[in-house]
């Protein structure tokens, strides 16, 4: 635990004598030393009676998280003395309600961003540089796609929370019968290996369709690993019309037509766990949760043997191209509102939820579809008790990139991914769009984005 | 002796009784406004006045504002005069979705009407159970759009579509059909979704047409040796005319603003080829936080839907005239 001087001066210990507990209850308490302050005084701050914290997440693609943190609510609302409320939503709602709640200034006090959505919405959510910059140095410092993300001109705009790792689920046995001992590392030998999977009905399975998970987080790598970019360094510049991206795009069409099911066109996040758990496609870019739903749901998802399908799953990351390997994973991290009367109260809450023993709760639920904030989460010890399939994600958050690149990850950035430019890039190529036309169309649309 | 006229006797006491006295006090300051047409017809009216102002006259007002600003979420923004208009007419998903949305809306309107016709005129007859099935006839119209467009989309699934299976099973197909995943077939798949949806409200409105036509007229059409389409096309369809206008400009305004169907169908997809204004809008103005833009790309529906409503009160004016 650590100690710290608050401003008047006195020091917080768990041993507190009734002189510094008379100076420090009630609301100087949570000012002058937040949440240790609160748990060193052993008393709720006097927040009014009838106060109400609401917080709103996505629903998460592992429930069981959902219900450690609905589990732990009562015991915030204890520790704080006021009510804190969980409120979990469909992802793809998530906009709509901020949207809303900015919009009309009122809604829930607390809500889960993605991406770079500080950037989007810096001008409605208070600065918690206070609260991140406490978490960075207690917990050795976030993952660096972090400060891109939430960090808007020097300012925390957004609280890291943690990170939704990908890699590539794939049915081990299938691959070995058709001749690899390892899933391929880079594009060509893929290419050489999934059009006999696809001939004997076990096609690679992807999205090109308009989803915020599954979509970008594959076709933005597939351009940068082939040397493609939206924007020059400096982010004003469009330079996505280049050989690499001519190429990645080349590349997609034939692995397209050869390896993939290309009903993928019409698929959301949530089509290629269905398809991989019904055997119907041997491998498909996804966060863990392929692999975690299959082992806790072994008796109802089995392979074609009979046997619990989670013991022929591996993973492994998306393969390099002629430029290198490159990830982009969803980062999520959460904000307090500006119109929030609970400002106080709000980031005291974010506190208690980064606590160690809280967060770690929540933290071992996921059993690694998450990454946590920072990397002292690489150490818990739950990393060690995971199947060998999900350790890789152990490490995955270190290397990753935000879209925008190369230049930074700005609003402007976020329109071009929300117009899904770079994912219909490939769409339009998949569907017959000449290679050059498609990535002409896509710098088209992303000058109107960058140099309107 | 003659009757005295009944109550002039009698009646003279109870008229006495009956009116008031002169020197009796007159109704009161409610009774008085109630019984005003003009006051009691404006109290009547003022809920749905309320109503309207609220959730259409306000909206639509803050919509033209918003177009004509750079608003963004959290941003008051200032006025940029038909700068977001001009923006979206440039861009070519815009200009995408304005076609999808026509075709999408004549093509739809165009089956809703034949069928809803046909099936109008099927149900204008009388047989057992005609009770049950104008009734249950109805369902696809009041089955909320977001629930039966999931129940479509799982029939239509890229993977484990139960139209494909079942083509396949009969031997009708070889590889199943790209239903979702190719442009084309989504679109077909969405205006077939949408005349499912949108044909019992014009065949309930056509049949409620059809049954104030007097039969009389069919009989003795049908003496004079007309044969059914005879029948049909010089008795009955220059009576539903004026009807059959009507609802299909209200189709055409539900229609060419949809946003339900495509947004849980393909949400757009596959790239882009089943955009609507209405998804589009939506697209840029929540996911994207430009709200001005947004606002500007769903205000293009308005001088089309604006026109559409304008020659059908042209067309009505003249039928009446006529």
């Amino acid at each position: 635990m650590t100690t710290e001087k608050r401003e008047d001066g006195t020091s917080n210990s768990r041993q507190v004598d009734r002189r510094t507990f008379i100076k420090t209850t009630g609301v100087a308490a949570g000012v002058a030393g937040g949440i240790e302050g609160i748990l060193a005084a052993r008393r709720a701050p006097a927040f009014a009676q009838g106060t109400k914290l609401h917080w709103v997440r996505w629903v998460d693609f592992i429930p069981e998280s959902d219900v450690e943190l609905k589990r732990q609510m009562p015991e915030a609302s204890k520790a704080l003395g006021a009510e804190c409320v969980l409120e979990t939503i469909n992802a793809n709602d998530l906009q709509a309600r901020i949207t809303a709640a900015i919009q009309s200034g009122a809604g829930a006090d607390i809500f889960n961003f993605q991406y770079n959505w500080a950037h989007l919405y810096q001008n409605a959510v208070s600065d918690v540089s206070d609260v991140a910059n406490e978490l960075g140095k207690a917990e050795g410092g976030f993952y660096e796609i972090f400060p891109p993300s939430c960090n808007v001109n020097g300012k925390w705009l957004a609280l890291p929370h943690a990170i939704v790792g990908n890699a590539v689920s794939y049915r081990k046995s299938w691959l070995k019968e058709a001749g690899a001992t390892e899933y391929p590392k880079t594009w060509d030998a893929a290419r050489k290996l999934f059009p006999a999977l696809k001939k004997k009905g076990k096609p690679y399975g992807q999205t090109l369709g308009h989803t915020f998970g599954d979509s970008p987080t594959f076709t933005y790598p597939m351009l940068w690993a082939f040397g493609g970019a939206e924007t020059d360094k400096t982010g004003k510049k469009v330079v996505l019309n280049s050989k690499g991206a001519v190429d990645s795009v080349k590349f997609m069409q034939s692995f397209w037509k050869d390896s993939c099911d290309e009903g993928g066109l019409a698929w959301d996040d949530t089509n290629n766990n269905r398809a991989f758990h019904a055997g119907e496609i041997s491998a498909t870019l996804n966060g863990a949760s392929i692999y975690i739903v299959a082992k806790r749901q072994k008796d109802r998802i089995k392979d074609e043997k009979g046997e619990p399908m989670y013991l022929d799953i591996g993973h492994a990351p998306l393969p390099a191209g002629p430029s290198g390997a490159y990830l982009l994973f969803l980062n999520q991290s959460h904000a307090v509102m500006k119109y929030s009367k609970n400002q106080k109260l709000a980031k005291d809450f974010l506190r208690w939820v980064h606590k160690k023993e809280n967060y770690g709760k929540w933290f071992e639920t996921q059993e690694g579809y998450s990454a946590g904030a920072t990397k002292v989460w690489e150490n818990n010890p739950m990393w060690g008790r995971l199947d060998e399939p999900l350790k890789m994600f152990r490490t995955a958050a270190r290397k990753t990139r935000l879209f925008g690149y190369a230049g930074p990850s700005t609003a402007k950035a976020t329109e071009a991914f929300t117009k899904y430019i770079v994912t219909d890039m490939y769409a339009k190529a998949v569907q017959g769009m000449k290679a050059e036309d498609a990535v002409k169309w896509a710098e088209g649309e992303l000058k109107k984005v960058y140099e309107a | 002796m003659k009757k005295p006229i009944a109550g002039v006797s009698g009646g003279a006491a109870g008229m006495a009784a009956a009116l008031p006295h002169t020197g009796a006090s007159r109704p009161g300051r409610m009774t008085r406004w109630l019984e005003s047409e003009r006051l009691l017809a404006t109290l009547l009216l003022s809920p749905a006045i309320v109503l309207l102002g609220l959730f259409i006259a306000y909206p639509f007002v803050m919509g033209v504002w918003l177009s004509l600003s750079n608003v963004s979420v959290g941003n008051p923004g200032e006025f940029v005069g038909l700068k977001n208009f001009i923006k979206a007419w440039n861009d070519s998903i815009f200009r995408t979705a304005f076609w999808n949305t026509s075709f999408y809306t004549f093509w739809a309107t165009i089956f809703k009407l034949a069928l809803g016709m046909w099936l109008a005129l099927l149900l204008n007859r009388s047989f057992r159970g005609k009770r049950i099935v104008r009734a249950s006839m109805l369902l696809p119209f009041i089955v909320p759009t977001v629930l039966s467009t999931f129940a479509w989309r799982w029939m239509f699934d890229p993977t484990f579509s139960v139209l494909n299976w079942m083509l396949y099973q009969g031997g009708f197909i070889t590889n199943k059909l790209p239903f979702l995943s190719d442009g084309t077939y989504a679109m077909w798949c969405a205006i077939v979704i949408n005349t499912w949806r949108g044909m019992p409200f014009f065949a309930i409105t056509l049949l409620a047409g059809l049954q104030t036509i007097s039969p009389d007229l069919q009989e003795a059409a049908s003496l004079d040796g007309a044969n059914g389409w005879y029948r049909f096309w010089h008795v009955t369809w220059p009576l539903l005319k004026p009807v059959t206008v009507v609802v299909v400009v209200f189709s055409i305004i539900q229609t060419f603003s949809d946003f339900q169907l495509i947004y849980v169908l393909t949400g757009g997809g596959p790239a882009n080829a089943t955009h609507l204004l209405a998804t589009y809008a939506y697209q840029i103005g929540i996911a994207t936080g430009l709200l001005g833009e947004g606002a500007a790309i769903s205000l293009f529906m308005l001088p089309v839907l604006f026109i559409v409503v304008w020659l059908q009160l042209r067309y009505l004016r003249r039928l009446e005239g006529a």
